[in-house]
């Protein structure tokens, strides 16, 4: 196999340097290696040249830490269609998807391809999201609903399309697009590296320090004239991951607990969350973490007040959230909504991709900090959390667990900073490389988030690519609310906890 | 003068047991709460208001709320408190009870059919079918209680029942559990529905009324609370009768009664949607039973 193997922290690569193979290779090497259990998709895009659309896939191999890159170049004028990998691999469906969308390349046996999030300057215009025929089965006792685009509740909006026996699911298509901002044309629109991390920020809002984490490292590959980062900065940075995953995951308990009707557990939870991200404005100025994470350096190094307030509000939010898990853990009406709710398979999970607290909760484990680990998770021996029965209950158990690691982690992580004033002043200004490609794979609360940016020959990005881990784990939620009631979904939806704007950018 | 306190009482109960509830729950989950007559002020509001209606809907879904409403003053001038006699009485008035109950849930499952909302199709049929499994269960509490007393008339009914013999005593305590259990059921509480809740897939009671706003919205909550009042002072009349029918101690226990939903809705989660047919049939079980072991204490039958 002629795939370029890199490890996530390896710098950048040059563009030419990426190995080209025809399709036919191209197709079997994939097929064969997502066969495989340690192989996962991480992102798969289309990329134009002057010759042609140059198709370049990456793959994670985690038994090896290694990333496996390798492109294919689809000229224009070709005429033949493709063959969809996604009738083999699933896991690859939003790709194919995406690149039918943008470019029109027509994938052959691509079972359902449906555009992605439908974006203003897609191939097909004739598609339009407000008529989009939804799959339909038609019987005398079925009915369909229709939930949305508008939600009741405060969250994004998308569509979901149930067909129902009764009270029971045969079947839901999740239809999203509507949150469409053009992220990933506003970042190649400017060289502002400074307008292009609030951009990042902004991809999806309760993933903002992570999406930034892992375009600084992008920046910080490209830059031509490489300065040292410390590791104080790598610390730093890991920290405020860690805390953006606590309160992440405490809003997300608190959620679940809100919406079988049990007050205890969200009201507790809601009042931790906000002492959390209360700990990160305390710390810059945002409770989301903007602002904090940025190339070369950091406007708001810790001093020792800011970390004597993490540590006490992290000692008390463990004493206390340790409380309220073990209360909802010996709650048997809170247990019987759970648990056997919302079964996500192994098979399922490896078939579909599945990455983050979905692929924990059924037995897969990925974990880009284990597998790929990155800055300071290098130093940090992480155990991640896997549970096997894949249901509600299980990944309401590893969020549970993972908020108690984490704030162990950053307990760990805020005995070593230093205070001798090591770290720089973010630089914006850098220049970067011509003609390459970097990544970037970080593990945000909700799964692996993967950046790739690729510069044209002046140095300036052209092509960015941004996969939020919900991406892989939206099919998921269609399959697990199969064959359940449908008063069932919210809890199945939120145990999820899938991020709309991510999947739309 | 009787009749209008009994009235007055049972008005100033209705809207005293949602706000109890949802007071205890907000005491209990560290919240200030409302004021004490913010349902009375939020119902005001609503009063003054105009109707919105949808194109899709008919007559029936403009008629619905005032069937419900009407339904459910007529039931509650028939419920007395403790030994005040209600407004009118009749005898078999406990039939008509139930069927005014029924009546008020028929219009207003006819008017979410009627918008032609998915989800409103949903709820009616939820409430369909624990309508139809309640009904026995309040049959055969308020037909135990006609068995003991008597009497088929809810004015002569609760006041004829002696408290000399404990068996009795304790088959009017079971009487008054099950009647808070159809309280529950029929208030739309936790385990068997979620009021808080404003996920249209998983409301029952909340989801047929989305289309309603303004004062159609005001006569259903009013109907609402009327409806659970009157059942809550079933419950509490039948507790009573077991120690002795006293206005005050009715009053108590219906605002016991409410803290005590506000507790269980704080502590407890709904249960799955699948199961509430279950905890419906078992509250029918016990009424059920609860009625032949009524009836052979009755006629002394030796086993």
């Amino acid at each position: 196999m002629s795939w370029m193997r890199l490890k996530n922290s390896d710098n950048e690569v040059n563009i030419d340097e990426i190995p080209s193979i025809d399709y036919h290779e191209f197709y079997q090497n994939v097929v064969e290696m997502l066969a495989v259990e340690n192989f996962h998709i991480a992102d798969y895009f289309g990329y134009t040249t002057n010759n042609g659309l140059k198709l370049i896939a990456i793959i994670l191999d985690d038994l090896n830490a290694e990333v496996l890159i390798a492109s294919h170049l689809y000229h224009y004028y070709c005429e033949d269609s493709i063959i969809s990998i996604t009738a083999k691999c699933e896991a690859l469906h939003p790709f194919e998807r995406d690149i039918t969308e943008r470019y029109g390349i027509v994938f052959k046996d691509n079972p359902w391809n449906k555009p992605l999030r439908f974006l203003p300057n897609r191939f097909d215009k004739s598609l339009i999201i407000e008529n989009y025929p939804f799959y339909q089965i038609s019987g005398e006792t079925l009915h369909e609903v229709n939930v949305g685009p508008i939600h009741a509740g405060i969250i994004e909006p998308g569509a979901f399309r149930f067909t129902c026996n009764g009270e029971k699911v045969l079947h839901l298509e999740v239809a999203l697009g509507y949150q469409h901002r053009g992220v990933e044309e506003a970042m190649c629109s400017t060289n502002s590296s400074l307008r292009q991390n609030i951009i990042a920020e902004s991809i999806a809002g309760d993933s903002a320090v992570s999406n930034a984490f892992a375009f600084t490292t992008i920046i910080e590959k490209l830059t031509i004239n490489k300065n040292n980062i410390s590791p104080q900065l790598n610390i730093q940075r890991v920290i405020a991951q860690e805390l953006e995953r606590v309160a992440m995951h405490i809003a997300d308990t608190g959620a679940l607990c809100g919406d079988i009707g049990y007050q205890l557990g969200q009201v507790a939870c809601e009042a931790l969350r906000t002492v959390t991200i209360n700990t990160t404005q305390a710390w810059c100025g945002n409770r989301f973490g903007k602002n904090l994470i940025r190339p070369w350096g950091s406007n708001f190094p810790l001093n020792r007040e800011i970390v004597s307030e993490i540590k006490n509000n992290m000692s008390d939010v463990l004493r206390r959230y340790d409380e309220v898990r073990q209360n909802i853990k010996n709650t048997p009406s809170v247990i019987a909504r759970f648990e056997a709710c919302g079964t996500v398979d192994r098979n399922i999970a490896l078939h579909i991709g599945a990455v983050g607290v979905c692929a924990k909760a059924s037995g897969v484990m990925r974990d880009i900090r284990k597998t790929h680990p990155y800055a300071e998770y290098k130093n940090i021996d992480h155990k991640p959390i896997v549970k096997t029965y894949g249901d509600v209950m299980s990944r309401l158990t590893i969020r549970c667990r993972e908020v108690i690691q984490s704030i162990e982690y950053v307990l760990d992580l805020i005995a070593k900073v230093k205070f001798d004033d090591t770290i720089t002043p973010p630089i914006y200004n850098t220049k970067l490389k011509p003609n390459t490609l970097a990544f970037s794979f970080v593990e945000g609360w909700r799964g692996e988030i993967a950046h790739t940016a690729i510069t044209d020959e002046n140095g300036s990005i052209c092509c960015y690519k941004v996969k939020d881990p919900s991406i892989h784990n939206w099919l998921a939620l269609s399959l697990a609310v199969r064959d359940e009631g449908i008063s069932d979904f919210p809890i199945c939806n939120k145990s999820f906890s899938l991020s709309y704007c991510g999947h739309d950018l | 003068m009787e009749q209008i306190s009994t009235t007055i009482i049972i008005i100033i109960l209705a809207l005293l047991i949602p706000n109890t509830i949802s007071l205890t729950k907000a005491k209990l989950a560290g919240r200030r709460g409302v004021r004490i007559y913010q349902y009375f002020m939020d119902t005001i509001k609503l009063l003054r208001k105009g109707a919105v209606y949808s194109p899709t809907t008919t007559a029936i879904f403009k008629i619905a709320p005032s069937v419900y409403l009407g339904a459910s003053i007529v039931a509650m001038l028939m419920i007395p408190v403790g030994v005040l006699h209600p407004m009118f009485a009749f005898n078999g008035d406990v039939i008509m009870f139930c069927y005014l109950m029924a009546l008020g849930r028929a219009a207003i499952i006819l008017a979410a059919m009627d918008t032609g909302s998915s989800f409103e199709g949903m709820g009616a049929s939820r409430e369909a079918l624990y309508g139809a499994l309640i009904e026995p269960a309040l049959f055969l509490t308020i037909g135990t209680i006609a068995l003991i007393s008597g009497s088929t008339n809810f004015s002569d009914m609760f006041s004829l029942i002696k408290s000399d013999n404990i068996n009795m005593v304790i088959v009017m305590l079971i009487i008054g559990y099950i009647s808070i259990k159809i309280f529950t059921v029929e208030m739309g509480r936790i385990p068997i529905d979620d009021p808080k809740t404003h996920l249209e897939l998983t409301m029952i009671h909340e989801v047929m009324v989305l289309d309603y706003c303004g004062i159609d919205l005001a006569f259903i909550n009013i109907a609402n609370w009327l409806k659970g009042a009157s059942i809550a002072m079933i419950a509490a009349n039948a507790m009573t009768t077991a120690f002795a029918l006293n206005i005050w101690l009715t009053i108590a226990f219906t605002i016991f009664v409410a803290i005590a939903i506000g507790v269980v809705e704080s502590i407890y989660a709904r249960a799955k949607m699948a199961r509430n047919t279950t905890y419906i049939l078992t509250i029918t079980a016990i009424a059920m039973l609860i009625f032949f072991v009524a009836f052979i204490l009755l006629k002394d039958i030796k086993l």
